[in-house]
């Protein structure tokens, strides 16, 4: 019997004694990757511990500093915001992405964050926008940067007694923007083979003076890829830059072989992901 | 062709009469029964692929407070070889009852072993996780080429290859071999200008039914049970479990729930006999539904298959010898369809020499139960990639080749009768002048043509038509509606009464209100238990001719009967249908048709499909763009359904060749048992289908009808492959044309 | 473990019931309430048979827990219909015979429902991109996509 309690506290730090007094406290935020994961016959009796009530925790504020996101926020009402949209194109869509009308209507971006999965859509997204985490435990706030929270496969950086309180995303220099494109067989629904996020920074003449890249599903945790950002510094983003910059998050990736995709073909996919996505986002950056 | 005859009812665009039911979430299926005392069965599933049951202990599952009942393979009698009934072939009973519950070995990863009913669905579910089996572990063979290597593990000790010419002393996993000749394909090839040989591979499938299997059984002291269960055939059911538990026919009430899809994967018992052991032990009734898992893990999928085909032909396009050697996956037990793939591959042809090898062959994997036309989407893909190259490499059109190719009536098949008329080439005819054909193909794109043919079955179909005394009636029949059938048996109660369509209501009636039926398979239904109805109509008409003479005092032979009237021209004296119901006590009784038939001359059902796909040359993925299927119907009682029939088999066929498969790890354990790694087709995958309904009238049905069920799934195998052959300018072997697989193409051209 | 009580709307019905927190609400709305139009297909999000909606939100209803039903409002295909008048979609659904075996429809519906909610007028593309969740594999869509665009058109009044 998996879900043994479920509890809805009143406040953060009556959350946070929540996960202290129970042993097997999880966090439900949208509940598509939890209420599946407490099927599994390894699955620990689990007390969860329901955070939509808070307000803080469903929804996002704008303001001079950029986007503060309550991790619990569904991705439906996230993705409605052209506010966002209108800043953070690439991981408005990278959210978009994430399963079917139905699950995006209780699937949360910080659910996707600390749940951790390689393949997850907006880590590599959140990335590119050196997305800070705010972490809350029993002695006060912590922040961390997106590429530290994630220590793995399925895990993350915080202790039992912590739980993420908000997603911070400052607002993007000008002439800056960002794409997200994944690989995935079918049109939607799937999980995806391979992801590529990337940020950009364009010179009024064109020429790439920053750039981010981070590529998923094709390494244990999402990666940024400096070698494939460098390749695009200083160019146009002509041919050979992004193929440059394509070859580098090859490299650079360590994909496995499973029912989803072989190695051989990730690592080749999630180049061509860099490539477009590069260019998706330097049309937007030179949008602006 | 016979003269076009015109219909009053039949070819309209009606509302299905249980439509509104299913619109309002009132209809009831599988599981959807509840009834008092109801308790929950769950079924102990193997871990491993192939291993030896060394013992079985269920004490701490038996001793867990709320479970009331626990079913083995011990608990079926001891049990004959002989066949039963299953879908569109049959299965052993013994086999059956392995494959219900396993007895001394497991042969693939989710067979059944043991199955709990407790009071809550979580106690079944962890009593069934207190069972303690000792295995010992066999290596599994996953495909052919394992099961038939020299020194393959072994699945069943017993079994020794049947056909061939020679009595083999050597268990193997090849369970039979057939061969279907026709004439001399040495001499063929002889004469043939170009030669083509290629091996096909296509993966193993599942039906993707939307609806996990399901059933309630309730058992009661004086012996009688009771059945709900989603099922095509309930009156098969019925049979299997009778065989398998030792019971009288008349002690089993099956009813049929409203079906969530089946496409042949519901014509088999995987839960039924099961869950009236339980009930049976336990004296309560027990439900049982599969998760998504189980559906993937433990019920009948369609066979993988290799499939080697060469095919010669003249330059100027004659097609000189045929020929393949193929092998069927059956799963854990013999009995894949590979004959009816021999029997089909080259049938949309009209040539000389043919001849057909056919395998079938057991590896660790679930049972392969009919999958919509069982054989013909493996056999006649492989066929059809060879015929499209084939054409091109002549540089004919591959519309004309086929057409200068094709089957027609008279011509001769590999596997006995002639054609009787058929409508390939009308087929093709409208394909080549359809505006898809005629349009014009951008970069990246490619397009497949592929022909299809099934046979269609006919069979036993008993039907009832009771008059009620205010003119309207029950169609009782006894075919499960899976796709809209009720709606054409009303329209053909109504066109062969002339009394109007929405005065008949159908209904499935359960196993002890109807004379049998043959399971709806085969694409029978609206071809044979529309044959009873039309005969049952006519047996109304008859007696309400008789009535009327009755109150006229004339004889019947004076009656005409127009539109739903009878009428006495001499006298000028008319009696509708709702009089004569009125009357009935005057003039001896209730009114009822009644019609029990084998209905034979099941006139085979041929497509032609047209595919466009784009290709995107740096990742391999397929977009099917464009798509037309064109088939034969004979004649179409209700041409949406039949339209919906073409559309639902092209895109069942378009998940095939692009994306689905069953994905094995070396341990034989089953990597993608969901909807979300076992990937069917989404409305955002896909175009509108376009579809043109061919009518050539099938002789032996009253209203020219084929069946029109099963033939569009065969076509897109190879529609979809050679469109993407097409495209990337190479070709395409194995299915499915997964971004991977094609990629893997375009890099290695 | 105990039972947990709740209270809800379904429908616009006042409702309360007991239920296990690890029920899922698909587990409540099937076995407890007996509202056995909502279908469970996959148990895990991927095919939207059990869909309904939850404070107006689109969601698989085997993903929910049903004890996060408390205060929230929620609507499944038995609240389509008004009475004995059919809605629109579903007319619509008979009309174009969009369904076959049926076992996907009351989830298409209430899906179709919430679409044009957001949409009044979705292109081809939307409708199948909002509907890519509900698995069909009976009638590859087509129909089942005219019979949603032209129900957009009559709600809209355009036809």
């Amino acid at each position: 019997m998996p879900v043994i309690d479920y509890k809805v506290p009143q406040s953060v730090d009556d959350a946070v004694s929540l996960l202290e007094a129970n042993e097997n406290a999880k966090i439900l935020a949208g509940g598509t990757d939890l209420i599946i994961q407490s099927r599994a016959q390894s699955s620990p009796d689990l007390v969860v511990v329901d955070l939509k009530s808070l307000p803080d925790f469903v929804s996002a504020n704008i303001n001079s500093e950029g986007l503060s996101l309550g991790p619990s926020m569904s991705c439906a009402e996230f993705t409605a915001r052209e506010d966002i949209k209108s800043l953070f194109p690439g991981l408005v869509e990278a959210a978009f992405l994430i399963g079917s009308t139905q699950v995006q209507g209780r699937a949360s971006i910080g659910g996707n964050l600390c749940n951790a999965s390689p393949a997850a859509d907006t880590i590599p997204a959140l990335m590119v926008n050196n997305a800070l985490c705010v972490i809350q435990g029993p002695k006060g706030e912590r922040r961390v940067s997106v590429e530290d929270f994630v220590t793995g496969v399925a895990s993350n950086c915080m202790a039992k007694n912590e739980l993420l309180k908000a997603i911070l995303v400052a607002t993007p220099a000008s002439r800056t923007s960002d794409a997200y494109l994944r690989f995935i067989p079918r049109s939607e629904m799937d999980i995806a083979v391979a992801g590529a996020a990337v940020s950009v920074t364009l010179e009024t003449d064109g020429t790439c003076s920053k750039a981010i890249v981070a590529i998923g599903a094709v390494a244990p945790t999402a990666i940024l890829v400096d070698a494939a950002a460098k390749a695009l510094i200083g160019s146009k983003l002509d041919e050979t830059s992004l193929q440059a910059a394509a070859d580098a998050a090859s490299a650079a990736s360590n994909p496995i072989t499973d029912r989803r995709g072989t190695a051989e073909f990730r690592r080749h996919v999630v180049g061509v992901l860099v490539k477009r996505a590069a260019l998706i986002a330097a049309k937007r950056a030179g949008d602006k | 062709m016979s003269e076009v005859k015109e219909y009053k009812y039949i070819g309209q665009r009606s509302i299905r009469p249980d439509g509104f039911e299913k619109v309002t979430g009132r209809a009831n299926y599988g599981s959807d029964l509840n009834l008092p005392g109801m308790i929950w069965g769950k079924i102990l599933r193997s871990p491993h692929a192939h291993a030896k049951i060394l013992s079985i202990d269920y004490a701490k599952a038996e001793a867990l407070s709320g479970v009331l009942s626990i079913a083995t393979h011990d608990d079926f009698p001891d049990l004959p070889v002989e066949a039963v009934v299953a879908g569109e072939g049959t299965a052993n009973l013994r086999d059956l009852a392995q494959n219900l519950l396993a007895d001394e070995k497991v042969l693939y990863h989710g067979h059944a072993i043991l199955a709990v009913a407790a009071i809550s669905e979580a106690i079944a579910e962890k009593a069934v996780n207190l069972v303690e089996v000792e295995y010992e572990i066999l290596k599994p063979v996953l495909d052919i080429r394992e099961a038939t290597a020299d020194d393959a593990p072994i699945l069943h000790d017993d079994m020794f290859t049947k056909g061939l010419e020679e009595v083999p002393t050597v268990a193997s996993n090849v369970a039979a071999r057939t061969e279907f000749r026709k004439g001399d394909v040495e001499v063929g090839f002889a004469d043939a200008d170009i030669i083509i040989e290629r091996e096909f591979y296509t993966p193993t499938v599942h039906q993707g039914y939307i609806e996990p299997h399901a059933t309630t059984v309730s058992y009661d002291e004086s012996g009688q049970s009771m059945v709900w269960c989603s099922t095509q055939g309930h009156f098969d059911v019925r049979a299997s479990t009778a065989k398998l538990l030792g019971l009288s026919l008349n002690k089993l009430k099956v009813v049929a729930s409203e079906i969530g899809g089946g496409f042949g994967g519901k014509t088999i018992v995987y839960l039924e006999p099961v869950a009236h052991i339980l009930s049976k032990k336990s004296g309560r009734p027990v439900k049982m539904i599969m998760s998504r898992e189980e559906v993937f893990k433990g019920s009948g999928p369609g066979s993988a298959t290799r499939i080697w085909v060469k095919i010669g032909a003249k330059n100027d396009g004659t097609i000189t010898a045929m020929q393949s050697n193929m092998s069927f996956e059956a799963g854990a037990f013999k009995g894949s369809p590979a004959m009816l793939g021999g029997m089909t591959i080259f049938t949309p042809y009209d040539v000389e020499h043919m001849y057909a090898e056919c395998y079938d062959v057991v590896v660790n994997k679930p049972k392969v139960a009919a999958y919509r036309a069982p054989g013909a989407p493996q056999a006649e893909y492989a066929a059809e990639m060879v015929v499209s190259e084939l054409a091109a490499k002549l540089d004919i059109d591959p519309i004309e080749f086929r057409l200068q190719n094709a089957a027609k009536e008279g011509t001769q098949t590999i596997y006995g009768p002639k054609m009787k008329a058929v409508g390939l080439v009308e087929c093709l005819e409208a394909a080549k002048n359809s505006p898809h054909y005629q349009s014009a193909l951008k970069a990246n794109q490619g397009r497949g043509i592929a022909a299809g043919f099934w046979f269609n079955i006919g069979g036993m179909s008993s039907v009832t038509i009771n008059m009620n005394p205010d003119g309207t009636g029950t169609i009782v029949e006894g075919s499960p509606d899976i796709g809209g059938s009720r709606a054409s048996m009303q329209m053909m109660a109504a066109e062969a009464t002339g009394i109007a369509m929405d005065k008949f209501k159908p209904i499935i009636a359960d196993t002890e209100n109807v004379a049998y039926n043959a399971s709806t398979g085969g694409s029978r239904t609206t071809f044979a238990t529309g044959m009873a109805v039309i005969e049952a109509g006519e047996d109304i008409v008859q007696q309400m001719k008789e009535r009327a003479a009755a109150v006229w005092n004339v004889t019947a032979a004076q009656v005409d009967w127009i539109d739903g009237v009878a009428v006495n021209t001499a006298a000028e004296n008319r009696l509708t249908a709702a009089e004569i119901c009125a009357g009935v006590g005057r003039t001896g009784g209730q009114i009822s048709g009644r019609a029990n038939i084998n209905a034979r001359g099941a006139g085979p059902s041929f497509a032609v499909h047209v595919c466009d796909v784009e290709v995107d040359m740096e990742t391999g993925k397929v977009d099917v763009i464009r798509y037309t299927a064109i088939q034969d119907a004979g004649k179409a009682i209700h041409p949406s359904y039949v339209e919906g029939q073409y559309q639902g088999g092209a895109v069942q066929g378009i998940g095939w060749a692009l994306n689905e498969e069953y994905v094995y790890n070396e341990d034989g354990i089953l990597q993608n048992p969901g909807f979300l790694d076992y990937r069917i087709p989404l409305a955002s995958d896909l175009p509108m289908i376009e579809t043109i309904i061919v009518e050539v009238p099938n002789a032996y049905h009253p209203y020219g009808v084929r069946g029109v069920g099963e033939t569009g799934i065969i076509p897109p195998l190879a529609a979809v492959a050679y469109a993407v052959s097409d495209a990337i300018k190479a070709p395409v072997t194995d299915l499915p044309c997964s971004p991977p697989n094609v990629l893997k193409i375009i890099q290695s051209k | 473990m105990t039972k947990k009580h709740v209270s809800t709307t379904i429908n616009g019905d006042a409702i309360e019931f007991l239920c296990d927190p690890n029920d899922t609400l698909l587990d409540v709305l099937r076995k407890e309430l007996s509202l056995t139009g909502t279908k469970e297909g996959c148990g895990s999000g991927d095919c939207g048979a059990c869909s309904i909606t939850l404070d107006e939100r689109l969601v698989c209803s085997c993903l929910v827990l049903g004890v996060e039903a408390e205060g929230k409002n929620i609507g499944t295909i038995e609240g389509v219909s008004n009475k004995d008048q059919l809605h629109v979609i579903q007319e619509k659904f008979l009309e174009h015979a969009a369904l076959q075996c049926g076992i996907c429809t009351p989830g298409l519906i209430v899906s179709t429902q919430a679409l044009l909610k957001e949409n009044s007028n979705p292109t081809e593309e939307e409708a199948r991109y909002y509907l890519a969740g509900n698995l069909c594999r009976c009638t590859g869509y087509d129909k089942i996509i005219r019979a949603v665009l032209d129900a957009a058109d009559v709600m809209r009044g355009a036809a």
